[in-house]
């Protein structure tokens, strides 16, 4: 059966979104954690957990919401170990996360193997009640009968799993509360310069620590929609890397949260127009590896950050951890 | 008397501390092992006897050791310099492929020629790797945190089409190079050892052991014996200070950064030219991110790292075995291991530090 090409756009449209659904949660989670001034490395760690604990919550109790609890908690608790690290113990945000991922990376195997005994892994969540399955929203079957405009409503709009609405939703709100309220306005100020807001006597590492906590949440949202929603259970790092895929689209929206929904997208469309293609020759150029369509968000988040295209503005304060003065 | 305590205690601390903190990563980790449902203690015998019980485990705990020698020096030259290098890994991998080239293409050469041939080839293209994110961050202020982790994946995507597309031994299927030349094969220290009545039995312990402690004994030198070691830990520690004493910081930074990626490069040597014999996928495996923990918890100095190295190497070894020996914990565990050494040694250095300090000095 060929597809028109409307179709097949439709299709790479909608398998975007699925790919871009845990990229634009993680990067949302790094825009908190970055813009307070707190590296926000840790979000792989935090990802990975969350989709540990609501992998084994939810194949334990039969449920993907008791799922997304533990999910969310499991990654807030990650949150508040690094935060007590690097905001209130000054250490290196760098070291912290990465050692952090790396515990993760290590925990959650371990546990899936002791408390499962299926490998590393937990079980696999067979049962529908266990995960964030697709949504059919009304009218989308009907309106599947008139592809245009009706495939657009049933493939694009219809037809995803409730997190990834959530997602959606979670982009204006994140950009109102960072940029329309007096807790947003705090953490922009306390990544870019803590000793104003300290003499305004505001507390520093009150604000940072909120800001990564929110991140916790943010990236346990991000873990669950893996293990729950695109996958069916916990596999050992199942992250893939996504956490720093995040960052780099969060830096390659400039610190900004619709631009980085932008950066989001774009890496998802990258991606998902490589599984399609693969093996595929395409007019002119032959057949693109799929390796180097892999390492293309990278590669351009590096020339970003070369400042060829555009200057960078990271916040000011970023990695640095705020020492009162005396 | 007291302050002669606070002397002692001041001279002892930089042994004290990451003693202190590896027990802390240990006991986090023995509560991991007893929740369980296993011995915390026996677990720890396992290790120990899996990692140094026999001459095999030996040969192997000091294997592995080699390559977080190299990976642990690579990150401690660029700390010194006031860089953070977490590319190691990638910078590992695509030196690889520099010593792969010797391997399979000059083969044909006398035995210690292809050796330093190899040597050289794998620093050249690990410092290669290490160079671009050097550069960016020296010329354009891009982080070299993100550079570096960038340069990690597009490493890998490089290293697999190349194994997967153009290196690949005709008619297979596992992404593998064909066997490099047997001049290109490190020898074994099987003799050597056998000198000291140790039998290795089967592990791959090579040459490139003696090359990993002499890059040690090297780069002590270079570092705490040379005008440009002091003028790169100036450069380091205050680029201020360096610049106003006639130092350019960015020129330290970029011949850090080389030399950093140089001896990440030079893991190629161990694991392909003493052991696989061949490139292999992902055959850093992770060594370059525990080079990390064996920087931090070797406070940066060689010869901190040579121990914590052999700590490592252990873990690795020691892990495997108690894997075996309990079904019910993962071979992950010894990554649990890692991490919290990195996370107390490394995040949370202050944690015991401002505590201890108090009890046993006067002034802090």
């Amino acid at each position: 059966m060929t597809l028109s090409y409307y179709t097949v756009i439709i299709l790479l449209l909608a398998g975007t979104i699925r790919v871009a659904t845990p990229l634009i949660l993680s990067a949302l989670a790094g825009l908190f954690s970055e813009r307070s001034g707190v590296v926000a490395l840790g979000l792989e760690g935090m990802m990975l957990g969350a989709a540990f604990g609501s992998a084994a919550a939810s194949a334990i109790y039969g449920s993907a919401w008791l799922g997304l609890l533990v999910g969310v908690s499991v990654s807030v608790l990650i949150a508040a170990v690094l935060s007590f690290a690097c905001v209130f113990k000054k250490g290196n945000q760098v070291v912290a996360a990465i050692a952090l991922n790396i515990t993760i990376s290590g925990l959650a195997p371990t546990l899936a193997l002791a408390w499962f005994n299926q490998g590393n892994q937990t079980p696999g969540l067979t049962n529908s009640a266990q995960r964030f399955l697709e949504i059919t929203l009304p009218w989308a079957k009907v309106s599947r009968t008139h592809p245009f405009p009706g495939l657009i409503y049933s493939e694009l709009i219809s037809g995803h799993s409730v997190i990834v609405y959530l997602a959606a939703l979670l982009v204006p709100l994140s950009a109102f509360i960072l940029y329309k309220t007096r807790f947003g306005l705090r953490v922009r100020a306390v990544g870019e310069n803590p000793h104003a807001l300290d003499s305004a006597g505001i507390s520093v590492n009150k604000i940072r620590t909120q800001a990564v906590l929110i991140s916790g949440v943010l990236s346990g949202v991000a873990g669950t929609y893996l293990a729950t929603a695109a996958g069916a259970g916990f596999i050992p790092d199942m992250t893939a890397g996504k956490g720093y895929l995040a960052l780099a689209a969060l830096i390659f929206g400039n610190w900004k949260p619709y631009r980085a929904l932008g950066a989001c997208l774009l890496f998802a469309f990258t991606d998902t127009v490589a599984t399609r293609l693969q093996g595929v020759p395409l007019p002119l150029i032959g057949i693109i590896p799929v390796q180097f369509i892999i390492a293309l968000p990278y590669l351009m988040t590096v020339i970003l950050l070369a400042g060829f295209v555009a200057r960078p503005e990271p916040p000011k304060a970023i990695g640095v951890p705020y020492e009162k003065e005396n | 008397m007291s302050q002669s305590r606070s002397a002692l205690y001041l001279r002892l601390e930089p042994f004290l501390l990451p003693v202190l903190n590896l027990g802390l990563a240990l006991l986090v980790s023995g509560l991991i092992i007893f929740s369980i449902g296993e011995n915390p203690l026996k677990a720890l015998q396992v290790i120990f006897q899996g990692s140094f019980g026999s001459g095999e485990g030996l040969g192997y705990t000091l294997f592995y050791s080699t390559n977080y020698i190299f990976t642990g020096l690579a990150v401690a030259v660029a700390y010194h310099a006031g860089l953070f290098n977490i590319g190691c890994e990638g910078q590992a991998y695509v030196g690889g492929l520099g010593v792969s080239f010797v391997g399979l293409y000059l083969g044909g050469l006398p035995a210690w020629c292809v050796i330093i041939l190899g040597i050289l080839a794998g620093a050249l293209f690990g410092a290669a790797w290490a160079y671009v994110p050097a550069w960016l961050q020296a010329r354009k202020g891009s982080h070299i945190v993100i550079t570096t982790i960038m340069f990690n994946f597009i490493g890998s995507a490089l290293m697999t089409w190349l194994l997967v597309v153009v290196l690949i031994k005709p008619g297979q299927q596992a992404p593998e190079s064909r066997e490099f030349s047997n001049h290109a094969f490190l020898p074994s220290l099987k003799g050597l050892f056998s000198y000291a009545g140790i039998n290795l039995g089967q592990s791959p312990l090579n040459l490139a052991l003696l090359i990993s402690l002499t890059a040690a004994v090297a780069i002590w030198f270079l570092l705490w014996r040379t005008r440009f070691g002091y003028q790169l830990r100036v450069a380091g520690t205050s680029p201020a200070a360096a610049r106003y004493a006639g130092i350019s910081p960015e020129n330290f930074m970029l011949k850090a950064m080389l030399l950093s990626g140089a001896l990440a490069g030079c893991l190629g040597l161990n694991e392909l030219m003493g052991s696989q014999h061949r490139l292999t996928l992902d055959f850093p495996a992770g060594a370059g991110f525990i080079g990390i923990a064996v920087a931090l918890m070797g406070r940066n100095n060689p010869i901190g790292i040579c121990f914590s190295a052999l700590l490592f190497g252990a873990l690795v070894q020691g892990g495997g075995e108690l894997a075996f020996e309990m079904p019910h914990i993962s071979h992950a565990l010894v990554i649990v291991i890692q991490g919290l050494v990195i996370l107390f040694c490394g995040a949370l250095d202050q944690l015991l530090k401002k505590p201890l300090r108090r009890i046993f000095t006067t002034t802090v």
